[in-house]
């Protein structure tokens, strides 16, 4: 089958089964991911607003997957008001 | 008790209301009773496919609110005595779907017929989680082609994650079904082979229908392709998929219209 397979690599499928592979092994992550990633936003945000009044939107959790290691990034905005409390060291 | 399936893609416009049709006839043909319901509410075709368009009264929405009872919505077919139609409304919106009410319905079918196929809308949406919701199996209507296959990665994840089986722990059993396949391009190398969606994918075959002309001369007269034509490609093929469902060991071709030396070559090579 050396003939079909010389054949066959010549057109654009060979393309787009590459491209498929790469970008389906990243979604599976990232939605697997999904997931994790609420339920770590909401328990964050809870742990917050318990000492200091934030606005939900001001709280962003990110992920990103290297190939040994992930990093999570916690992004929180406090508000001057807010900061008042953090100051004052409670 | 039925065995419920969901014929899904996450894509719209790969075939999922023409293989409800052909499947449900094809299994219908012999002597088991089944009936194909329509999830897609608001756009709603399995009954134009089915040639059943003048003959809705009530609809599945109107079973789960309980303004009809299931048998007054149910339309026999009237070239096979075994297959009904529940027809999706086309007024309503899919918000009047309700989880409860749709577990209702499929549970009142699944004493009534041999199989249920619930032809799910294209999206992610409500419509297609309620349409899987319920099902034993999903049969995933796949095209060569690289939106479809990553459509359909997707709606894979949601079968194994947002399925009342997969929550219970069980595993939902899932089949790909390739339509529109063009054994002679596939095999120029232009347009993804049968191996490449499987590997990707990672899902077992329930068939191949080839691209062919009798899809669209079936659904202008409002027949099932199985039952249109049944020496056609795709009726065979289809047939074939439909004797898998049943567990029959069925060995995998794609059959061809074209008796060419091209298809004598090519044509079984990528099964």
């Amino acid at each position: 089958m050396s003939f079909l397979d010389l054949f066959r690599r010549r057109g654009t499928a060979p393309v787009a089964r590459e491209r498929l592979q790469i970008l389906l092994s990243y979604e599976r992550a990232t939605h697997g991911q999904s997931d994790l990633l609420a339920i770590l936003r909401e328990e964050i945000l809870s742990a917050i607003t318990k000492h200091v009044t934030v606005e939900r939107d001001s709280v962003q959790v990110r992920m990103d997957r290297g190939p040994s290691v992930s990093t999570l990034a916690i992004d929180v905005e406090i508000p001057h008001s807010a900061g008042m409390l953090l100051a004052a060291g409670s | 008790m039925a065995k419920v399936i969901v014929v899904t893609s996450g894509k719209g416009g790969v075939g999922k209301t023409t293989s409800t049709a052909a499947l449900g006839a094809a299994l219908a043909q012999t002597g088991q009773k089944v009936a194909v319901v329509d999830f897609d509410v608001g756009l709603r075709n399995l009954d134009l496919v089915m040639g059943a368009e003048r003959r809705v009264v009530f609809d599945l929405i109107n079973v789960v609110q309980g303004i009809a009872k299931l048998p007054q919505a149910l339309i026999r077919d009237k070239r096979l005595e075994t297959l009904w139609l529940l027809p999706a409304s086309q007024t309503r919106d899919k918000d009047a779907l309700t989880e409860e009410g749709v577990g209702n319905v499929i549970q009142e079918m699944r004493g009534k017929f041999d199989w249920v196929i619930c032809d799910s809308p294209a999206g992610i949406e409500r419509g297609a989680t309620l349409a899987m919701r319920f099902a034993d199996a999903a049969v995933i209507v796949t095209n060569p082609e690289v939106s479809s296959v990553r459509d359909s990665d997707r709606i894979i994840g949601l079968l194994d994650s947002k399925t009342e089986k997969a929550e219970k722990g069980q595993r939902i059993e899932k089949h790909i079904l390739i339509t529109r396949y063009d054994a002679q391009r596939a095999a120029r190398g232009e347009m993804l082979t049968i191996e490449d969606v499987l590997e990707i994918l990672s899902t077992p075959l329930l068939g191949i229908i080839p691209e062919s002309e009798e899809v669209l001369r079936a659904s202008n007269i409002g027949s099932p392709v199985t039952l249109n034509n049944t020496a056609s490609a795709p009726a065979r093929a289809y047939l074939d998929a439909a004797r898998r469902l049943k567990g029959d060991d069925v060995p995998m071709s794609i059959p061809s219209d074209r008796k060419g030396l091209f298809d004598k070559l090519f044509g079984r090579r990528a099964a």
